[in-house]
């Protein structure tokens, strides 16, 4: 069983549809003892840093997600991945869950190409550098869907996979068992779908 | 790198996907679950649902459309019609939607773009303005392109955009329906004023018209409805054509 850890932040209809597409049981739960009992997790969010770790902190479940990624597969998706960084810049400095080394900083001012947009919306491709199990059903060059303003940075040694938007911005991260995509999966079509099987597979 | 979105329109009244040429004269075209699938399976980037129904009856057939929509097809999607409080976003979002598109609403009551900015994120909040060629001015028009609204309409993007808006979905009114290209005119002074992405509607009648598009600067996808439910166009074709001509497409 996945648990799609729901803490108030951001829809979760999609990623529940599309774990239910791939046959997947799933739990969407804030009940520590479901996440405890759950096969993998999934940490979804939209919206503002400090706001999801407040709310995260507020459901009781910041220490439990740092225990249960020692022992099972975790995916951050999209906020979600960002939280599992050490901090964040955004609205000031908030620190994150530390479970993969690097910082949140926001896009705009990075960008080589300044006419390029933020948030950066719609679809890239995604540029594998570490080959990886996530990757087992994606071939490189798949295009996945980004909605976002900040993005993770000085985690190379953690970065299995990148989008160019000018510059390279993270689109997947490692450590250990805990994994994050950028990206959101469950809006990237069928490539979304085969990473998230992938996922359900580690 | 990113790419250019090619974006089909459901325009749904009754329970029906249907399309008019300026505005009047709709005619009944097919099943929008049929037709969704069908687009997400040629490639369609992103798909636009705008809820044409007056009635309850109507609003509850949509939302339920919308529902089995969102339940099998993931990619974005986009809803717009009758969206007139945060009651309404909440609504369709809970129905699988992910942007929702507001029009005459915010006309109505401006203080709904910053609201829903803050609730749900800028991302989630696309303006979707009317505009039509008054006495040598962009006029917004309301209510389906029906009332002029007297408003500027450059004034008024920029203003939705600097209160949350994070997407603008220009329609013109001038070449909607008529197919001999987008209005690229009206296109370059929005995209001259705003930072936020540009969704180019009204005009689309053949794959040049599309090129031309994307060759302009700050313009970041494009959306049709008749040229692609009456098969005149098929997306996939389009997406090849304009990557070989060098627009970054997802095929």
């Amino acid at each position: 069983m996945i648990a799609v850890v729901d803490y108030g932040v951001g829809n979760l209809f999609s990623l529940c549809s599309s774990l239910r597409q791939l046959g997947l049981e799933t739990a969407v739960t804030a009940d520590p003892a479901v996440i405890r009992a759950a096969d993998r997790v999934i940490l979804p969010g939209v919206g503002a840093f400090g706001d999801a770790m407040e709310k995260l902190a507020a459901a009781g479940l910041v220490p439990l997600i740092r225990v249960e990624a020692e022992k099972k597969p975790l995916l951050g998706i999209c906020l979600g991945m960002q939280l599992l960084f050490d901090k964040s810049w955004e609205f000031g400095e908030h620190a994150g869950l530390g479970l993969v080394p690097g910082q949140v900083c926001p896009l705009a001012p990075d960008l080589a190409d300044p006419a390029l947009k933020v948030p950066q919306i719609g679809w890239n491709a995604l540029h594998i550098l570490r080959d990886d199990p996530l990757f087992r059903y994606i071939r490189e060059g798949e295009y996945v869907y980004y909605v976002h303003s900040y993005y993770a940075k000085d985690c190379a040694a953690n970065t299995l996979a990148v989008s160019d938007y000018s510059i390279p911005v993270t689109g997947v991260v490692r450590a250990g068992r805990v994994y994050g995509t950028q990206f959101h999966p469950e809006k990237s079509g069928d490539t979304g779908l085969r990473i998230l099987k992938a996922f359900a597979e580690l | 790198m990113i790419t250019k979105r090619i974006i089909p329109c459901l325009d749904v009244r009754n329970g029906r996907v249907v399309k008019g040429v300026n505005f009047e004269g709709v005619r009944d075209v097919a099943d929008p679950v049929e037709m969704a699938r069908m687009y997400n399976a040629a490639g369609a980037d992103e798909l636009v649902f705008y809820d044409i129904t007056a009635s309850y009856e109507g609003r509850a057939l949509f939302t339920d459309i919308l529902r089995q929509v969102a339940s099998e097809i993931f990619i974005p999607l986009t809803v717009g019609g009758g969206i007139n409080t945060l009651d309404d976003f909440d609504r369709v979002l809970k129905c699988g939607a992910d942007k929702v598109s507001v029009n005459s609403g915010a006309l109505r009551d401006p203080a709904l773009i910053p609201a829903a900015a803050e609730r749900y994120g800028s991302q989630c909040v696309v303006l979707s303005a009317d505009v039509r060629r008054v006495d040598g001015q962009f006029r917004v028009f309301a209510k389906g392109g029906r009332e002029d609204t007297g408003r500027d309409a450059l004034e008024w993007i920029a203003w939705c955009v600097g209160h949350g808006a994070g997407e603008v979905c220009l329609n013109s009114i001038d070449t909607d329906g008529v197919r001999r290209g987008f209005d690229l005119e009206m296109l370059d002074a929005v995209a001259a004023r705003v930072d936020v992405p540009i969704i180019a509607s009204g005009g689309a009648g053949k794959k040049e018209d599309f090129l031309e598009l994307f060759r302009h600067k700050g313009i970041d996808a494009g959306l049709a409805a008749g040229i692609f439910h009456q098969k005149l166009l098929a997306i996939r074709d389009l997406k090849e054509y304009l990557a070989k001509n060098g627009v970054e497409m997802r095929l």
